[in-house]
């Protein structure tokens, strides 16, 4: 008797699960809305006033900015009252830092998950950015409220802020996946990471507007963040003083895309021995 | 019949580092050794000599050229002893880690279960776990929703469905966690040691189960179990593997036996240096011995004496919880009895400290009957955690010489059935 040959499924075979990759990603779909939907009725489990510090976190943050660099330092608002001025950049750096430090640590409080369970590991960083961003909409609520307090009526501008909240989370996203697969194979990360949040948030146009940096305008958009900052300012305060400095904008939009190419390169190079490692 | 998986030439390899060097895999670690590295090569370069092959990292082969192949329906029981390969390989089966070389071809929907409730959370309430992990284990929403009563119903975690699992007891945890598992539906199902959980009753209705999902269909099941009584009932064949390589592959019963026959020492005695002593870092077993009465170490025995079965270990941290203990089990694999240094009235406990320990147990004399018996060391931290859940791994004889009858001596002593053979008087009701 000739053996057929039969046809199989699913080959196992090394460096082989590169084509099934992205299939499985599509297959996993509803494990991947779970996680996130897990994460975002876990994170405020037993904590007193629950939501709300999603609220809180960012309010603070820009009364102190407000004060520091808007009544002490007296930086130029250019019109705008100033904790708007703030809180429009705060929205985007909040996103991005908490869905970056999250991500970062998702794979390791996670590896009892990789170490016994198959599937696409980009699931898990990816479900704590979308926890973020529901965090985000709940804080962008306040911003509403502010508008409404100062009397502050937003320009047609403010159609395009879905296109820079897209550019945030695939920043958010990549920069997380790379260092969350750094972070399994080198512990040192768990120090870095806050400390770059923590740096972060000084070099980024948050306190202030980026026209105070002047004629390094350009340099200075090679951190990402400046493009978006300005891109949410643009968006949501409008008018003229918040026009849009071109090339910084290109630049800082061509690094978000190098970031994440690289990242989800070096993510899915990593991937494969995550289980062996963590 | 046609093919469920097929296994070729399928080999994993892990990079060890051995002691003394500094396992370092921290960044800087990394860093510094890139440098030590080129310094050593420079150093060697002005010395003129070649540098010497580096003797720190080992490979190690988990797994090394494994070929075989499982029909649809069959029920493969793997066996072998703690680090023989096979959670690697059902580790490559289900996808966690890559093969270093070699191919595995599956045919149909692979579920795994290398452990019961992954990725349960705490904080959830058991409803909210079962659709979670339902989800990890690869069901569809509407799958769990049709399972659901039959889910909550065996777990018999009812009334308890909205309260977070993290104020369950161990055993509702358990119980939610294998309902859930037991309802995956596939063709194929690769089931690592999960029945060992639970207590005795909840793992009879697990193994139940699991006989009637392994029987049900057209569906091909692997089944990884330290319990040969499980691999007997649940599997049809049974392949053993030892230090990466398949022994043998026939029939469950005859591969048990032969198992338990040649993979046990016979000496009466084991010893473990550093290297390979089972145990972590609170406890390590340094040896076993059979002894007779005089403290001989012996391997073959007359059933009318006591036989010690001693333990020698070092414990690095005490702990309350500490459980030292044993299984016998005859040749087909069958548990006779589990004993625990803590079985007795709290007074009679052997003291045990930090440093080294040695406890003995008596086997009572009159007991067993003619044929070879294994013992498998066990010590866990009670209720939470297995140290050591290992095979049996000594053997002795016995031959019986303690029946009194005329009708039953050893002259004629292998024709009776039963597990034991216990003599006691009977007598005339008054």
């Amino acid at each position: 008797m000739i053996a057929t040959p039969q046809e199989f499924d699913l080959i196992i075979e090394p460096g082989r699960s590169e084509k099934n990759y992205w299939n499985d990603l599509w297959r996993f779909r509803e494990l991947f809305l779970f996680m996130a939907w897990k994460d975002i009725l876990v994170r405020y489990k037993q904590t007193v006033i629950g939501l709300a510090w999603s609220i809180i976190r960012p309010v603070l943050t820009m009364i102190v900015f407000t004060v520091i660099f808007g009544n002490l330092a007296k930086l130029p608002s250019q019109g705008v009252p100033y904790p708007i001025l703030v809180y429009a950049a705060m929205l985007p750096w909040q996103f991005f830092s908490t869905s970056f430090s999250d991500a970062s640590n998702s794979l390791i409080t996670n590896s009892n998950m990789l170490t016994k369970i198959y599937f696409p590991r980009m699931i898990i960083p990816a479900s704590t950015v979308i926890v973020n961003l529901v965090d985000f909409l709940i804080s962008f609520a306040i911003l509403v409220v502010l508008m409404f307090w100062y009397s502050f009526v937003p320009g047609w501008n403010i159609l395009y802020l879905p296109f820079f909240l897209f550019l945030t989370f695939i920043l958010s996203l990549s920069t997380g996946l790379w260092v969350a697969a750094l972070n399994v194979k080198y512990r040192d990360f768990k120090f870095i990471v806050p400390f770059v949040v923590q740096f972060g948030l000084y070099i980024s146009p948050v306190g202030f507007s980026s026209n105070v940096v002047g004629k390094w305008r350009l340099l200075y958009s090679l951190n990402p963040m400046v493009g978006i900052i300005d891109g949410f300012r643009c968006c949501i305060l409008g008018g003229k003083q918040q026009q849009i400095y071109l090339p910084g904008m290109l630049l800082s939009i061509g690094m978000i895309i190098l970031i994440a190419i690289f990242s989800v390169f070096y993510f899915r190079k990593m991937e494969k021995t995550f289980a062996d490692v963590i | 019949m046609s093919i469920a998986i097929k296994v070729e030439k399928l080999s994993k390899s892990y990079i060890i580092k051995h002691k003394g060097e500094s396992v370092n895999d921290s960044l800087s670690g990394v860093i510094t050794d890139k440098i030590k590295g080129t310094l050593q090569k420079s150093k060697n370069l002005i010395k003129n000599r070649s540098s010497p092959k580096a003797k720190s990292k080992e490979e190690f082969w988990a797994l090394n050229d494994l070929n075989f192949e499982i029909k649809r329906g069959e029920r493969v029981g793997i066996i072998g002893h703690n680090g023989a390969g096979k959670s690697t390989l059902l580790k490559i089966l289900s996808r966690i880690t890559e093969p270093t070389t070699g191919r595995i071809s599956t045919n149909g929907r692979v579920a795994s279960l290398l452990e019961v409730g992954t990725g349960f959370h705490p904080e959830l309430s058991g409803r909210e776990n079962i659709y979670l992990n339902g989800a990890i284990l690869g069901m569809h929403r509407s799958e769990i929703k049709n399972k659901f009563d039959e889910i909550i119903s065996f777990s018999e975690v009812g009334k308890f469905l909205d309260t977070p699992v993290k104020r369950y007891s161990s055993g509702m945890y358990v119980r939610l966690a294998f309902a859930v598992a037991a309802y995956l539906e596939s063709e194929i199902l690769i089931v690592d040691e999960v029945l060992s959980v639970g207590d005795a009753q909840f793992q009879k209705k697990c193994l139940g189960k699991m006989q009637d999902i392994s029987s049900e269909g057209e569906r091909t099941v692997l089944f990884v179990s330290h319990n040969m009584q499980a691999i007997t009932n649940l599997c049809n064949r049974a392949i053993l593997i030892n230090k990466g390589k398949i022994i043998q592959d026939d029939k469950a019963s005859k591969v048990i036996q032969n198992y338990l026959m040649f993979e046990t020492s016979k000496s009466g005695f084991i010893e473990w240096n550093n290297e390979d002593a089972l145990g972590d870092s609170t406890i390590k077993l340094r040896g076993i011995k059979i002894l007779d009465q005089a403290n001989n170490i012996r391997n073959h025995f007359f059933s009318k004496s006591k036989i010690r079965i001693q333990l020698d270990f070092e414990i690095f941290k005490m702990d309350d919880l500490l459980v030292i203990g044993f299984d016998l089990t005859n040749e087909d694999g069958i548990v006779i009895f589990r004993s625990y240094h803590h079985d007795s009235k709290q007074d009679d406990w052997p003291h045990l400290k930090t440093g080294n320990n040695s406890i003995y147990y008596e086997i009572p004399a009159e007991l067993l009957r003619e044929g070879t018996y294994h013992i498998s060391p066990k010590i866990s931290l009670h209720a939470i955690k297995w140290i050591i859940n290992s095979d049996p791994i000594l053997s002795f004889d016995i031959e019986l010489n303690h029946g009194v009858s005329p009708y039953w001596t050893y002259y004629n002593k292998s024709n009776r059935p039963g597990i034991i053979s216990l003599i006691a008087p009977w007598k005339n009701v008054e």
